[in-house]
């Protein structure tokens, strides 16, 4: 029974937000007609496949507890330059999407590596990264830049039938997202490397201790997001069909704000790349809430996310000073540490009769 | 001998030192390729030119560096500067627009010399607002125990929709000349922005270095419980010190409206947090908290104003400057890591075992 409650305890914050969007989405189904067809919901994931494919890889690095406020600059940057080396230099579309990838990974590697080796905090160096990128966009082209690649335009007007739906559909790009999140959750949660983040995330010292190898994995997890970003970019620049370096602005923080409300923590170690998932969909939901109702300015929306993400936060830091101060009582009575350890044997011997 | 070495540590170590030095490069810097930066002609009746640019652009940057100083020097940070100046600009000129864009009226009333408010009620306004928001920031980090760079983050997402709500999403201008006289207007040639700014700076550095509470900052800095063990108000100090920044913004808010005769809720102070913070950086106070410079941040102003200046100068496009902006934060960062130094050495010590 208490065991029970623990693993509840455990994904309170994703249930919240689960809860959160079925609410949400409840009231829209009531309130608005256009939200009763199939395609409303396939369309959060359309309009938001490069956020979602950013957040998965933001939310690697807020696991390993650091934070990367450039992938905004870096979705600008890869639409630029891919814009640029198709449209003025006539590259080959698959070269260009291996390079900007490449280009991405490269990017982010080179952030982890400065912020794991010179010991200097993550958003400062990403915030200089944010800066560079950016800025690097309009040393290619102050103006936006037109995609006409015959390739980027029938990915960008691929869509695919989702079986069971007559009339629903799903872009490319939301597929990709849709992967990247299936391989991101296996990641986290299936592999070697997943744990060791969430191990680096919980207590880097005692990551360390256990023999793991922090640095790498610490760069890898920056260089990670930057494929991420740089892949988000690319899905960006389909959907839009061009390349200018004022897009995307403010995306860290929205991708930052959906991996709160997924209900990771912004310590570090705990969360789930699922709840990443429901994050973007809030976000994307609340910003459709507001086009339906057509009355609000699409500014609510911003409002709305913050007071989100200030809710989840407050949720979050109640229970991490509730599980401190169990901690700490745990560390104070030895009875209490033996009342714990005994649980899980009680519940074995029940699971085990069941 | 040991004394001059004496005394160039000494140099060395001061805070003052970098900043300095990375100003007189970059003055140097202009010496030689930027032909006419130190001109500085007297035009309707003040000074005009490159160097009273950075001066006048600067104080905007100076003032939230003031603020930001304080912020970082308890450990914490403060990511919503930028909105809050979009929210204080916005709620100047509302109240000054007689719109108060709700209604539609005809342009003739609209670019009437006039405000539909008197002008020491909208800087309270504003400046209250912008209070608020600081005093919002600053219960969330010493109350509600949130990290300090989330709790700003929301007012950061937030603000700016805040600042859209309050002008109805439209770029409000005024015409109103005393309330120019804020940005534009020039005492004994000098831009009057530097006035404010360089008098804000006096009243802070009174108010920490003159009272035990710069200590307490920066005691806080390094070792918040030990702090609170040894009877400081940590939460009360941390709480003052956020109100305090956002206080600077409101100022810089209103400068920065009344220096372009209008409020964008979009662009108001767009980038402006991240060029605050890379200014107290570049004088020296570490973002873990702990020892201060106010006079350094000050200086770190400067620096990164007269690197923009520079750059637009030269004829870099005002977007991509960004990025120089970049990398010259990250060296300067380097520099200043401790790690640096240490990998340094152990690289010098590598090579002069092998040879």
């Amino acid at each position: 029974m208490t065991n029970k409650l623990k693993i509840d305890r455990k994904f309170m914050p994703l249930l919240a937000t689960v809860g959160v969007f079925a609410l949400l989405y409840l009231y829209g189904f009531l309130q608005y007609k256009g939200m009763r067809q199939p395609q409303a919901f396939f369309n959060l994931f359309i309009n938001n496949a490069f956020l979602l494919i950013t957040s998965i890889g933001m939310t690697f690095v807020i696991l390993s507890e650091g934070i990367d406020l450039s992938v905004g600059a870096v979705i600008a940057l890869t639409s630029v330059a891919s814009a640029a080396l198709l449209e003025n230099y006539g590259m080959n579309p698959v070269l260009v999407i291996v390079l900007m990838l490449l280009m991405g990974t490269l990017f982010g590697g080179i952030m982890g590596a400065i912020i794991h080796f010179f010991k200097v905090q993550p958003f400062i160096v990403t915030l200089a990264g944010m800066f560079f990128a950016r800025g690097m966009c309009f040393f290619i082209s102050l103006d936006a830049i037109p995609i006409k690649d015959p390739l980027y335009r029938t990915m960008a007007l691929t869509r695919i039938q989702i079986p069971g739906f007559e009339r629903a559909f799903l872009s490319l790009s939301a597929v990709i997202a849709i992967v990247v999140l299936i391989v991101g959750m296996y990641v986290a949660h299936f592999t070697r490397y997943g744990r060791s983040i969430y191990a680096i995330g919980g207590n880097e010292q005692s990551a360390l201790l256990m023999g793991l190898p922090v640095g790498r994995i610490k760069v890898s997890v920056y260089a990670l997001n930057g494929f991420c970003s740089a892949l988000a970019g690319i899905v960006f620049s389909i959907s839009l069909l061009s390349g200018h370096g004022l897009y995307a602005v403010n995306v860290e923080l929205d991708a930052i704000a959906s991996v709160v409300i997924g209900g990771t923590l912004l310590t570090g170690g705990q969360g789930y790349v699922f709840g990443t998932l429901f994050g973007v969909l809030v976000t994307g939901l609340i910003q459709m809430l507001i086009q339906f109702n057509g009355e609000l300015s699409s500014w609510w929306t911003r409002i709305a996310v913050g007071a989100l993400t200030l809710i989840f936060i407050g949720v979050q830091s109640l229970f991490t000073s509730r599980r401190k101060k169990r901690q700490a009582l745990g560390r104070a009575s030895l009875i209490d540490v033996e009342a714990k350890t005994a649980v899980p044997m009680e519940d074995k011997l029940t699971t085990g009769s069941a | 001998m040991t004394r001059s070495r004496f005394s160039w540590h000494q140099l060395r170590d001061s805070q003052l030192f970098w900043p300095l030095l990375a100003l007189a490069l970059i003055l140097l810097f202009n010496l030689f390729f930027t032909p006419g930066f130190y001109n500085v002609e007297i035009k309707d009746g003040h000074l005009s030119g490159f160097l009273i640019d950075i001066l006048n652009r600067g104080s905007i940057l100076m003032l939230l560096a003031t603020g930001m100083t304080m912020v970082i020097a308890t450990g914490g940070v403060d990511l919503s500067v930028g909105a809050v100046v979009a929210i204080s600009a916005a709620t100047a000129t509302v109240l000054i627009n007689p719109a108060l864009a709700t209604e539609l009226i005809s342009s003739e009333e609209l670019i009437k010399d006039v405000t539909s408010t008197p002008l020491w009620m909208c800087i309270t306004a504003a400046l209250l607002i912008a209070t608020l928001c600081g005093l919002w920031n600053g219960l969330l980090v010493s109350r509600g125990k949130i990290q300090p760079m989330v709790a700003t983050l929301v007012l950061m997402v937030a603000g700016r929709g805040i600042a859209q709500l309050i002008t109805h999403g439209q770029i409000i201008t005024v015409y109103y000349t005393p309330y120019f006289f804020i940005g534009n207007g020039y005492l004994l040639g000098l831009p009057f922005p530097l006035f404010i700014a360089i008098f804000v700076y006096l009243c802070t550095w009174l108010w920490a270095r003159r009272t035990a509470f710069g200590m307490f900052v920066e005691s806080i800095g390094i070792n918040a419980q030990s702090s609170f063990l040894s009877g400081i108000n940590e939460k009360n100090i941390k709480l003052a010190v956020y109100t305090f920044c956002g206080f600077c913004a409101g100022i810089a808010g209103l400068i920065y409206s009344s220096n372009v005769k209008s409020a964008d809720a979009n662009n108001a102070g767009l980038n402006l947090e991240l060029d605050a913070i890379l200014a107290v950086v570049m004088g020296g106070t570490l973002m873990s908290g702990g020892r201060f410079s106010l006079l350094a941040s000050v200086i770190g102003a400067l620096v990164i104003q007269s690197t923009t200046t520079t750059m637009y100068a030269i004829g870099v496009p005002a977007m991509a400057a960004s990025a120089i902006k970049g990398l010259v934060v990250l060296v300067v960062i380097l520099l200043y890591s401790e790690q640096t130094k240490l990998v340094l050495t152990r690289v010098v010590e590598r090579v002069g075992a092998r040879s």
